[in-house]
């Protein structure tokens, strides 16, 4: 059992044969097509899913339904919604039924989870409420500031993310600049680290250009003379938005939903910088099951749950938006 | 009433940065009139139809409807609709609910908007067509949607920018009578832009033909065609043998190196002048006996008529006639006096040859 310290002894048989199957499907199309077909340049990409996308993807799957020996199991997910289970069975095995019986039911994975939708949701629809009139503003060619702005989104996303998260560390400390301005204004200090509100501040901050910039596209792509037909047909300014102009850009703000609920729920760089642990959220739970307690297989069972998770929401917001025309990953 | 002005412009200007749209028009529109606005693109006549329609605002100049200043009126609070080049409908809303849109602002009863949809879509010829989205239609039923969702408010105006451009040509010709007739049945004023001299001809009842942001001509289609203002006016409407000529005397021109009796006078005694010749109004006759004689070059069929360029050595002269003649033969022609055109030469010669010659 040599393998089982890192990859299973199959894997290595699993990459061998993906290997050889992108192998016979170049082949194949040299063959079909007598010589380079366009099909080829789509190779290295292949390959590279073939590697580092799908080969991941059935690991995770595996340790998830196997136990720390190899062999199958449901417990892992039995982890998901108790999360003393597995200690339990330790006890109940060296002490006996009754004592086993004390170990408390529930699961802090579940609370960790519905605190992470929770917090994701907040960013979305906080990115939601501020980057609708930010695009808003951005799209309308009358305002000669909108390229302006737009560079302005676009700067800060140059930068490291994590630099960027960091950055926000020295704002909000205690002798950072802004409690630095809040005693020079004779307001006091005030803890604005480590708590809810930073973790939430830090979201917003890094996503919120992914909400905005689906929006600005499927606004800008707008016919100018839909807003003019409508004022028109006897719309004043407000009932053009949202008569005419929100209707229209709706794939956009399905795109940006997307692009700032999923980073959002799977965070976890950001909590732990900005809330000090004192937050988890179930980012932070995986990386540590993986990273901390070196429970694979618990960890990928928790990210299965997760990935299940999005790919839902993924297709009920495809359902508002079938011609994908956000532009999004929707 | 009838000849009330319904709307006027008054030395209206228009600048984009800085480079003049519109220079300096002044125009009315009587009650149930059916104006067309024609001209080459960039002539500026979208956008005196825009600023109509409350799009944009003139530099200068005023913009009375009924007599009241609507300048700085916006678009939602006036008496006229407009139907877009490219239609401009939305999206996000079936037929019924595109046509709907003005009176559902409007706050009207339910039962009257569906009652008036109804009759639109009848009067479009789209009875039945209320729940197709109308990215399903095709570009003549886009069309007619697009009329129907102006007309149903009751316009007093509607502005009409090119309606008709994204059509093939035999359901554009259907639809310039299908409009014109709409417009004599409903009783609407029609202020209709286009760059077709046809369709100008075919529909209005008054014409204007801009050029450069400048009004050249107004007058009926007939007035227009037959006494063109100057030389781009003829060349735009219909087609035209345009030449440099002198006005020798009183109702006696030289132009392609013959002397022509005309009916024009006042121009004074060796005045240049701009000679509008149409191509249909040139007869061939016998070599003998022609004003001037020329070697067919081409023969082109066009359908009712032949096409002609007729070398006379000075000029080759597009001659339209029912009768062929073979190329490479040599023919005369004739002009009556009724049928040529002469005019104040519109700007400085148009090359240098001529500029030589009226330098002498």
């Amino acid at each position: 059992m040599q393998f089982n310290s890192s990859m299973p002894w199959w894997s290595y048989l699993l990459m061998g044969a993906g290997l050889l199957a992108f192998i016979a499907l170049v082949a194949q199309s040299i063959w079909r097509h007598r010589g380079v077909h366009r099909s080829l340049f789509a190779s290295p990409y292949t390959l590279w899913m073939i590697v580092f996308t799908v080969l991941p993807v059935v690991l995770i799957a595996y340790y998830a339904f196997t136990d720390s020996a190899g062999g199958f199991t449901l417990d892992n997910f039995r982890a998901f919604w108790d999360s003393n289970h597995l200690m339990r069975e330790q006890l109940r095995s060296a002490a006996g039924d009754e004592v086993a019986a004390t170990v408390v039911r529930g699961s802090v994975n579940i609370d960790t989870l519905v605190y992470s939708l929770w917090m994701a949701f907040l960013c979305t629809a906080i990115c939601l409420l501020l980057g609708y009139p930010a695009a808003l503003f951005m799209a309308d060619r009358q305002m000669k500031l909108g390229a302006t702005i737009v560079v302005l989104f676009i700067i800060p996303m140059w930068m490291n993310f994590l630099l960027r998260t960091i950055a926000w560390m020295s704002l909000l400390e205690d002798t950072g600049l802004i409690n630095q301005l809040l005693e020079a204004m004779g307001l006091g200090k005030r803890q604005l680290l480590y708590n809810q509100g930073a973790v939430l501040l830090g979201m917003i901050y890094n996503f919120l250009p992914f909400m905005v910039f689906p929006i600005y596209t499927s606004l800008s792509k707008l016919d100018p003379r839909l807003s003019e037909a409508a004022a028109d047909l006897g719309c004043n300014s407000w009932r053009t938005l949202y008569k005419v102009i929100m209707p229209l850009s709706i794939p956009g703000v399905i795109s940006g939903i997307t692009m700032v609920f999923m980073p959002s729920v799977t965070t976890f760089f950001i909590p732990r910088v900005l809330g000090g642990g004192h937050t988890q959220m179930f980012g932070d739970l995986i990386e540590a099951k993986f990273l901390t307690e070196g429970n694979w297989n618990v960890g990928s069972a928790l990210s299965l749950v997760m990935m299940l998770l999005i790919l839902i929401s993924l297709s009920i917001l495809r359902k508002a938006d079938p011609n994908g025309e956000g532009g999004g990953i929707a | 009433m009838e000849n009330e002005h319904l709307i006027d412009l008054i030395h209206v200007s228009k600048d984009f940065d800085g480079v003049k749209v519109l220079d300096d028009i002044s125009l009315y529109i009587r009650k149930k009139e059916f104006v067309t606005l024609l001209g080459p693109s960039g002539c500026g006549k979208t956008t005196t139809l825009r600023i109509i329609g409350g799009f944009e605002t003139p530099s200068e100049g005023q913009l009375l409807f009924e007599g009241r200043d609507i300048v700085s009126l916006p678009p939602y609070k006036r008496r006229v609709n407009t139907v877009f080049q490219k239609y401009a409908l939305f999206p996000h809303l079936n037929v019924h609910d595109n046509i709907a849109f003005g009176l559902k602002i409007k706050k009207t009863p339910k039962a009257e908007i569906d009652r008036r949809v109804e009759q639109m879509l009848e009067l479009v010829g789209l009875k039945g067509y209320g729940k197709r989205r109308v990215e399903a239609l095709s570009g003549g039923q886009q069309q007619r949607v697009a009329i129907a969702r102006s007309l149903v408010n009751e316009p007093e105006v509607l502005l009409l920018d090119e309606p008709l451009g994204a059509l093939d040509l035999k359901l554009r010709k259907e639809m310039q009578l299908e409009l014109k007739s709409m417009q004599q049945r409903l009783g609407i004023t029609f202020l209709y832009v286009t760059h077709d001299q046809e369709e100008a001809l075919t529909m209005s009842d008054t014409i204007v033909v801009m050029r450069d942001g400048k009004i050249l001509q107004i007058g009926d289609p007939k007035h227009i065609y037959d006494e063109p203002a100057n030389a781009f006016v003829a060349d735009f409407i219909g087609e035209s043998n345009i030449l440099s000529g002198t006005m020798i005397r009183d109702e006696l021109v030289a132009f392609a190196g013959s002397e022509f009796p005309c009916v024009d006078f006042g121009f004074g005694s060796n005045a240049p002048v701009d000679v509008v010749v149409r191509p249909e109004d040139i007869t061939l006759v016998g070599e003998d006996v022609g004003q001037l004689t020329g070697t067919i070059r081409s023969v082109i069929f066009k359908g009712v008529h032949y096409e002609m360029m007729i070398d006379t050595g000075s000029y080759v002269f597009k001659v339209h006639s029912t009768t062929m003649q073979p190329q490479g033969s040599r023919v005369g022609l004739s002009i009556v006096p009724f049928n040529i055109h002469i005019m104040q030469p519109m700007n400085a010669p148009r090359n240098e040859k001529e500029a030589q010659d009226s330098a002498v």
